[in-house]
Formats: C-alpha cells, sequence, structure tokens
C-alpha cells in the first residue's frame, strides 16, 4: 500500500493545475470572455484530457480513474468553465460497448442518477446531457436488450442552461427518435455499467473536492485582506473556526476520493461503487457545508453576483445531483449494507 | 498510487488474522467497562509477544522496523475480528525518540513499547487545560534530583502506571514556555497520591487525578534539556492527535460492525433515520481509515506533519461522535431505560473526543493560523 502519487500523477496534478489557474475565471466577468474559453477547451483538448477514458486500442483506457479524477479536482478548483468529467464518463461508456467515440454526450435520467434507458426507436423519457461540450449534439441512450444493454444515439434539442454557471446541461426530449451507433458494439454487461456508475462517482466526488479546495482559497484569502474593526475579519476566531472547518472537510473528502477514483479499476464492480458512494456521500455532504462557510465569510458581497463563491456553490450543487446526493448513497448504502429496503421500490 | 496489500503486506495479513482469530481477549467495547481498561496491559503484552505491535519502530527498541503503512492493516484486521485496538501510546515514543537521550531511549522505549513498563502522562492540572503553558506542579533541583510538587489531572491509567511522562516548572524567572522541563517518573514512591475520576458513562479506570508532593526524580531522568519542556510536549501533542499513531480507526470500525449486524438482523424494527445514522458512521469512519492510509504513506518518506495533526484530530472527533450518535440512535428508548446500556455509554464517551488531547477549539486555533495562515490578533 503506498496512496501517494506516482511521479506521473504528481506531475500529471501539477500540469493540471497550472492549466487551470492560467485559463479558468478569475472573475464572475471573466465567464463571459469568449476569447478565455476557446483557449481553456483548446488547451484542454490538446492535453489529450478529455481522451483519458477513451480506448487504447487494446479495451483498456488510456489512463486510470486516478488520472481522470486528477484533472477533474484540478479544474474544478478554478470553476473551469470547460466540459470534462462529460466526456470522460462518454469515452469510458464508449470504450466498454466498443464503439467508434465520436463526441458525443450521455443522456442522464430526470434524477440525473443514472443514464437514460431508450428503446429501439425513441427515448422513454426526458433526459438531460450534462457537461457536453458546446459543439456536441449527439448522446448515447442505453437500451436494454436480450443479452445485456447496448448504446443508441438520441439528438440533444435543448438549449443550455443549469444553475452550473461553468458546466452545460441540455435538455433531451421525451420520445426522441434513436438512431442505431453505426459501428458494430459489443454488448455492455451489468458490471460495465456498474464500473461506469463508479467512474461518474469517482470523477463527481474529486469535481466537489476540487470546488473545496478552490473556494476555500479564495475565501482564505479574502478573510486576510478584508478588514472591519481595523483588523483582518480573519484575525476573529468566530471566522478562523469556520474556515478551519472547512479546511478540514476538505482533507477528509480528499481522502475518501482519492480511493474511489482507484477503485474504479482496481475493485470489483460492486466494491468500486461502493467505494464510490461512501465518497460521494462524503464529499457532498462536506462541500455543500464548504461553499455555504464561502459565501457567509465573504458577508454581503458574498450574496452578490460578482463574488466567485456562487460560482462554487452552483458547480457543487450539479456535481452532487450528478450521479446522485449523499442521500441518493446513503440510502443504497444502507440497503447493501443493512438490508434495510425502506425508500427503495 | 495503490491501496492494495503488497506481498509482504499480504503475508503479514494472513498472519496476523491467524494470531487475532486464536488470540482475542473478546474484551468488551473500550470506552464502556472498566474490564476493558483493567485488562488493556495484557492485550498489550500479548500483542507486543505475539510480534504485532511498534510495527514500524526501531528494532533497537523492539520493533519491527516495517514501513508505516503496516498499521492500517493492524487496524484493519483487529476491527474486522472485533479485536481490542492496539495501545495508544505512539506519541510518547515519538516525544522519546525525538527529544531523548541514547540513554533515555535505550532505558524507556523497550519496556514502553512491550507494555513491561505502563506510563501514563502528567501533563493537564485543574488550572492547565487549554493554557498548557500556564501549569504550575514544579520540579526543584536537590542535589542530583529534583523534588516534584503539584496536581495533575486527566493522567489516563495513572493508578496502573509505573512511570509518568511528566511536564513540570523548573524555572521560574522566564516566560511561561520556556520554563518548563520533561521527566520520567516513577509512580512507584512515596509522595503520590492517586484519586480517580469517575466520568460520564461511569468509567474509573481511564482517567485519574495525581498528587505529587515531594516525589523524587533523578536529574538523569529529565527527557530533553532543562526548559525544552514545551517542546517536547508539542511533539506528544500534535502525535497524540493523529489517528494512525493511535489505532482508533479499529474501535470506530467494531463498533459500526457490530450495529450493522445489529440492524441486519431485524431490519424491519429501525425506521429509515435510524438507519441513515448507521449508514452515514460507515462513510465517516471509511474517510477515516482512508484518511489514515494517506497520512501514513504520506510518513513513508518521513513526512512529519505537524500542525496536520489537528486536521486528524477533528476528523477523527467528528468520527468518534457520529459512531456515538449511530450507536444511540440504534439503541432508541433502551438507551434512556437502561443505564447499563452499552450504546448509552459509548455515546456518552464519545463527547470527550472533542476535549481530551486538545479542544476542537485549539485544533481549530492551530489549523487557521498554523495552516490556513490566518493573522493573530
Amino acid at each position: 500500500m503506498d496512496t501517494r502519487d506516482t511521479a506521473e500523477q504528481a506531475e500529471l496534478r501539477r500540469a493540471a493545475r497550472q492549466l487551470a489557474r492560467e485559463l479558468g475565471p478569475a472573475t464572475v466577468a471573466d465567464l463571459d470572455d469568449a476569447t478565455r474559453t476557446k483557449r481553456l477547451a483548446a488547451a484542454v483538448r490538446d492535453a489529450g484530457w478529455l481522451e483519458l477514458r477513451d480506448d487504447d486500442g487494446s479495451g483498456s483506457p488510456i489512463a486510470g480513474g486516478v488520472e481522470a479524477a486528477i484533472v477533474v479536482e484540478a479544474l474544478g478548483a478554478t470553476v473551469a468553465d470547460v466540459a470534462c468529467s462529460g466526456p470522460l464518463l462518454a469515452g469510458d461508456l464508449a470504450r466498454r460497448a466498443r464503439v467508434e467515440h465520436d463526441n458525443a454526450a450521455v443522456v442522464f435520467a430526470p434524477t440525473l442518477v443514472d443514464a437514460a434507458r431508450g428503446t429501439d426507436a425513441h427515448t422513454n423519457e426526458e433526459g438531460y446531457a450534462v457537461d457536453c461540450g458546446g459543439d456536441v449534439d449527439l448522446a448515447y441512450v442505453v437500451v436494454p436488450d436480450g443479452k445485456g444493454y447496448r448504446l443508441a444515439l438520441a439528438r440533444i434539442d435543448g438549449a443550455p442552461g443549469g444553475a452550473d454557471l461553468t458546466r452545460v446541461v441540455r435538455r433531451t426530449s421525451v420520445g426522441a427518435e434513436l438512431a442505431a451507433v453505426p459501428a458494430q458494439q459489443r454488448h455492455l454487461t451489468p458490471d460495465d455499467l456498474a464500473r461506469w456508475h463508479a467512474l461518474g462517482l469517482a470523477l463527481t466526488s474529486a469535481d466537489l473536492v476540487g470546488v473545496m479546495r478552490g473556494v476555500l482559497d479564495i475565501t482564505v484569502a479574502y478573510a486576510a485582506e478584508r478588514r472591519q474593526y481595523g483588523v483582518p475579519i480573519g484575525s476573529f476566531q468566530a471566522v478562523q473556526h469556520l474556515l478551519a472547518e472547512a479546511h478540514t472537510l476538505m482533507e477528509g473528502s480528499s481522502s475518501v476520493a482519492l480511493h474511489a477514483s482507484w477503485a474504479v479499476d482496481n475493485l470489483g464492480p460492486e466494491a468500486a461503487v461502493e467505494a464510490g458512494r461512501v465518497a460521494k456521500a462524503y464529499c457532498a455532504r462536506a462541500a455543500r457545508t464548504v461553499c455555504e462557510t464561502a459565501i457567509q465569510v465573504h458577508g454581503g458581497i458574498g450574496n452578490t453576483w460578482e463574488c466567485l463563491a456562487h460560482v462554487y456553490l452552483r458547480r457543487a450543487l450539479l456535481s452532487t445531483q450528478w450521479f446522485g446526493d449523499d442521500g441518493e448513497q446513503l440510502l443504497h448504502l444502507r440497503r447493501d449494507r443493512l438490508g434495510g429496503t425502506d425508500g427503495l421500490s | 498510487m495503490d491501496f492494495r496489500d503488497s506481498p509482504a503486506e499480504a503475508e503479514f495479513r494472513a498472519r496476523l488474522h491467524a494470531w487475532i482469530a486464536e488470540n482475542n481477549p473478546g474484551l468488551p467495547t473500550s470506552s464502556t467497562a472498566d474490564e476493558y481498561w483493567a485488562r488493556q496491559a495484557e492485550w498489550h503484552t500479548a500483542l507486543y509477544d505475539g510480534g504485532f505491535f511498534g510495527l514500524s519502530w526501531p528494532k533497537r527498541f523492539g520493533g519491527h522496523e516495517l514501513p508505516t503503512v503496516f498499521d492500517v492493516i493492524l487496524d484493519e484486521e483487529l476491527a474486522s475480528a472485533g479485536a481490542p485496538p492496539r495501545p495508544s501510546l505512539g506519541y510518547l515514543v515519538q516525544g522519546i525518540s525525538t527529544h531523548g537521550s541514547d540513554a533515555i531511549k535505550d532505558r524507556f522505549l523497550p519496556g514502553l513499547i512491550s507494555g513491561r513498563d505502563r506510563w501514563c502522562q502528567g501533563f493537564s492540572e485543574p488550572d492547565a487545560g487549554s493554557d498548557l503553558a500556564s501549569l504550575r506542579t514544579t520540579a526543584t533541583r536537590d542535589g542530583d534530583e529534583y523534588v516534584i510538587d503539584g496536581h495533575k489531572i486527566w493522567t489516563s491509567y495513572s493508578d496502573v502506571a509505573d512511570w509518568c511522562f511528566l511536564l513540570a516548572r523548573t524555572e521560574h524567572d522566564v516566560p511561561k514556555h520556556k520554563g518548563l522541563s520533561a521527566f520520567a517518573v516513577s509512580m512507584h514512591q512515596p509522595g503520590i497520591e492517586q484519586r480517580p475520576l469517575r466520568m460520564i458513562n461511569g468509567i474509573t479506570k481511564e482517567f485519574g487525578q495525581v498528587l505529587f508532593d515531594g516525589a523524587r526524580v533523578p536529574a538523569e531522568n529529565m527527557i530533553g534539556a532543562p526548559g525544552e519542556g514545551w517542546r517536547v510536549a508539542m511533539t506528544i501533542v500534535s502525535h497524540e492527535r493523529e489517528p494512525g499513531e493511535l489505532g482508533y480507526v479499529a474501535r470506530y470500525a467494531k463498533t459500526v460492525n457490530q450495529l450493522e449486524r445489529t440492524v441486519r438482523a431485524g431490519p424491519g424494527a429501525y425506521r429509515a433515520d435510524q438507519m441513515d445514522a448507521v449508514a452515514w458512521a460507515h462513510v465517516q469512519t471509511e474517510m477515516l481509515r482512508l484518511h489514515v492510509c494517506r497520512r501514513l504513506s504520506e510518513r513513508l518518506e518521513g513526512t512529519d506533519h505537524g500542525p496536520g495533526g489537528s486536521v486528524d484530530k477533528l476528523l477523527m472527533t467528528w468520527v468518534e461522535q457520529s459512531v456515538g450518535a449511530a450507536d444511540l440512535a440504534i439503541s432508541g428508548p433502551n438507551a434512556a431505560v437502561d443505564a447499563d446500556d452499552v450504546a448509552l455509554k459509548v455515546y456518552l464517551y464519545s463527547r470527550a473526543q472533542s476535549v481530551m488531547g486538545g479542544t476542537s477549539q485549539i485544533q481549530k486555533n492551530i489549523v487557521a493560523t498554523r495552516i490556513l495562515g490566518l493573522p493573530t490578533t
């Protein structure tokens, strides 16, 4: 056992953090800077980070869940407004189905907890393409058939929207026509979907860790600089204790999220999902507290649109719901570990 | 990054697993019964004689010089077998190793690690809790000895201790942090009075008060230099805050395992919120287990976490109190009608975790100023 980064992982972490710092938004106004967002999207694409879970030619992913989580966490820390988790998850699903992957997203069920299911001809329910790139207009739907599952393609017809100002959510209509995926594909097994689910839990947890790290950085800096009663507000114990607690929650989240990202490729499918659920439950609760603390410490300004704190909170809200919030994870953990069936159909 | 056992770790785990199956003393949950504390010494020597304690410490002192992460395996296996946690004394070993002379280390570490010598820690006083440096116990030089006078409190296992790791004031005309020195004081002498404390869950065998009235300690038993006591104390308390040093993950996981077994035996009897409390306690305990994996991995390269111990102490406290709350939730009305209810005792004991080893408020002060770099007024 040695949970430290390898030299390659440490280098990836350094590079991803540097890129996210240089090209992520430094202010809320920066979110409207189209030149910057284009440069950010190009830099992330050119680094090859969107393809980390694509097929390396042998059926394995180009990189592990750990590497994918390292990139996602770095982007979350600067609320980088670029699609990353969405493309990674689409690439992972396409790889498992041996589908020639070409810049499609994944349709999620309205609860955002799992990939939307369809029939041969059309989608069964309204769905959402989460964190899809601006130029993506097709998305995978999971279609059950006799031998397991296969993928079909739905057109994304809704306009970009959602609470998160940094990642795009687009609606897909109920009954949307499905097109067959062109290339020959392998049937997805329940284990495939479980591992893919584990990746989703790990990446959304990693994003939440990044969000916590980033929002704490700006909040600690603000507390050291903002003065009241002639002294920095960060010198007051009442404020210090809020921030210390938030930092501690971030550190605990980081430990549990690291394990979930490692588990994706290294534990059995059920154990990988459970590791993801444990991480997501912890990170979701922690991130909510940390982001709310950040807004509180920023005071009145923290409640204005111009303060980045709400951009972090909004991002946390999407990452929390995507693949299920803490309550959803606890529900499954208690069903799996305690045998309780309450609240589950 | 790899959370898996290496071949050597897997071999160790299998050997340990078999040993515990043979040697589990089946003691009650540590925090709830005097029997546990009374038989702790037996468990310590059994674990040590089996070759499973002091895993990362030098062979010269009875350790095994294994990588730090072997303690993760020890905690995991103890928890899954429902065995008592490992003895929590790594912080004293760290204190003596860091500040003691070779003579002090050779003399005291082997007995401390093997469990042949029992130790207690005399730091806190009735008027020196969070403000430890204001302590008033004095050590006055008298020839080759020092004479100890004062009153210590929260001295765990003082009634069974052979030695006390004592912090006392040796100089009076210097700032309060600079006049302290540390000593290994024999508990077997006149001039020492024991007064056990009864804690809110009823146990009497863990915490005590110790009154020193003319007790004597040879000058050669000083640990560190004269006036170095504060630094020695800070080394000890920073490690006393580390769950990786204390092995408490095993205690929490053992309780959560018991709660899960209870609920599984009849889930229909529990409301959703009660089951959520257990699921959350599991999430918290797993978080701490993985956090300890991370910390002990970082220590493979000798990283000293310093103020990071305060982060770990806060995490550990939240975990212990989540576990205590889950136990109380599952027990339901029984904890209110039965004074001997184990869940009641676990819950009540868990409230001490945010005080012992430095209050949560002190930990937050340390995190805010030394890790986050916030200004002090």
